[in-house]
């Protein structure tokens, strides 16, 4: 077991560096640390001036992702163990404005993740007294998958259309609305598919399928975005040859 | 003034300077998993090759025997069978990304319960192999 | 992006063309392409070939798998371009030149296949 692990680390202080620029750190090396025990050690005991994002050490909050060796990572799941023997690249996010060191401006995520109206929509709400909204375990199985974001945007940093289209609404913001559109109680899918059919929408993605493999927490938002394709297909298809029926 | 504190003016708290990247050109270069990606993008390209190879058998076939033989004698050329070789990868490439995608993009479900991801990529090959044989059989014998 | 309405569609074609190459092109590729040219299997007589393309069955079959692929190049090659290669200047050009060659290919097809005696 080596003494210590490097790690090359992107440091952005705008009020005195034009661009971002690697700086390396000697930290102690142990079986049982991650990348961000290893930050977290910088930040103590090396150089207070080091900023990030963090919050719950368990992969619940989705606030510690990075780029770690080129990849998008849950910085407190990521062991270092797994980067031996270093140096460990520890940048922030791609494709997200960096506001310093490793945290990046999330204001446009926050923004596509409203558009797509997370929530539940319904033409007529019941009365309280009606009591809830009751759903079969076969109901809550079609949408429990994508249900299980955290919103640590690490399929954006994986995603190259999120870095060659501003506007594209991207992996979780998708999965978010199939997860809605799947949902028995919900009745707003028609609506979610006119936000989404066009090319900030579903039809930019060219289903890379990195969203699915960087994420976390099994979301597939690769799948609900190929899912959705295809429920607009059909759409489509149905509109144009019984374009008296219904929408 | 000095450059450093030329950027320090354009900083302040209310007006925060950040960094942002621009992409390369050269994106997929840059990551195995996009340059696999591009790959199977690319093999479209030897898709359509075909496409166009087999439009050609069409037409030789049309302008008569003389004109079919020649077709057929031009596939044994080198040129032909190189570039028919490397086709057949890129296509038989094709193929295995298609079906390995082919249960993320489709949710099969049986009595409520999802299909698993093997037994849907599974059938895919356990049905082209059954459509090949049956194929081959009839372009091999005519009719 | 250009296409608009008609994406759906065009993602349609993208879709069943890629299904059909995937399930068989490689058999058709491995006979024209090995099989035949290596005498690894005797291809057919002119006349049987003819005969056997003839058919009306044969000839949707040929148009389908001509056709349809076609259309899941133009779908996948426009868009390698356009974020591959970052041309967003000749969005309009590209899909013309992917869709406009698929279109062309499926007419040729079409023909042939019609007047085929």
């Amino acid at each position: 077991m080596p003494p210590t692990i490097a790690l090359d680390v992107i440091r952005y202080r705008p009020e005195q560096d034009a661009e971002p620029a690697f700086q390396t750190y000697e930290v102690p090396f142990r079986d049982d640390w991650v990348v961000l025990d290893a930050l977290n050690y910088i930040k103590d005991r090396l150089d207070g001036s080091l900023s990030f994002r963090w919050s719950c050490r368990m992969g619940v909050c989705g606030s510690c992702g990075m780029m770690v060796n080129g990849k998008p990572k849950l910085t407190c799941a990521a062991f270092l163990s797994d980067y031996l023997p270093g140096p460990v690249r520890v940048e922030p996010l791609n494709y997200f404005p960096i506001m310093r060191d490793l945290i990046v401006d999330i204001t446009d995520f926050m923004r596509k993740l409203t558009k797509v109206k997370p929530w539940i929509i319904r033409d007529q709400v019941w009365p309280l007294e009606e009591g809830e909204y009751r759903q079969t375990p076969e109901q809550l199985d079609t949408y429990k998958q994508f249900s299980q974001c955290i919103n640590c945007m690490l399929c954006y940093a994986a995603c190259p259309i999120v870095g060659l289209e501003p506007e594209f609404v991207g992996p979780a913001a998708i999965a978010l609305a199939q997860r809605y559109n799947l949902d028995s109680r919900d009745e707003a899918a028609g609506e979610r598919l006119k936000i989404l059919s066009d090319h900030a929408g579903i039809w930019g993605c060219t289903f890379v399928g990195e969203c699915t493999q960087v994420c976390p927490k099994h979301v597939d938002p690769a799948g609900a975005i190929q899912q959705f394709k295809l429920t607009a297909a059909l759409d489509a298809l149905k509109s144009f040859l019984v374009p008296w029926g219904t929408r | 003034m000095s450059p450093m504190s030329n950027l320090a003016h354009h900083h302040t708290a209310y007006h925060p300077r950040w960094y942002r990247r621009r992409m390369s050109v050269w994106w997929w270069l840059k990551d195995r998993a996009y340059m696999k990606f591009v790959v199977r993008e690319l093999t479209s390209v030897f898709v359509a090759y075909f496409a166009v190879l087999f439009l050609w058998q069409i037409r030789a076939v049309t302008q008569g025997p003389d004109a079919y033989a020649q077709f057929m004698g031009r596939l044994k050329t080198p040129l032909f069978l190189t570039a028919n070789i490397v086709a057949f990868l890129f296509v038989l490439y094709h193929t295995i990304t298609w079906f390995n995608l082919t249960p993320t993009a489709m949710v099969v479900r049986v009595r409520g319960k999802r299909v698993p991801d093997t037994i849907v990529a599974g059938s895919n090959y356990v049905a082209w192999l059954i459509v090949s044989v049956i194929v081959a059989w009839i372009f091999t014998r005519g009719i | 992006m250009t296409t608009g309405r008609l994406t759906p569609f065009l993602w349609t074609l993208f879709s069943a063309g890629g299904t059909i190459a995937a399930f068989l092109f490689p058999v058709h590729l491995f006979l024209i392409g090995l099989a035949f040219p290596l005498g690894w299997l005797e291809a057919p007589s002119y006349e049987a070939f003819r005969l056997l393309i003839q058919h009306p069955v044969t000839r949707l079959y040929l148009f389908a798998l001509i056709s349809l692929p076609l259309f899941h190049w133009a779908h996948r090659f426009r868009y390698t371009l356009y974020d591959g290669l970052q041309l967003y200047h000749l969005t309009v050009f590209i899909a013309v030149l992917c869709y406009g060659a698929a279109l062309g290919g499926s007419a040729a097809a079409a023909y042939m296949l019609w007047n085929l005696r």
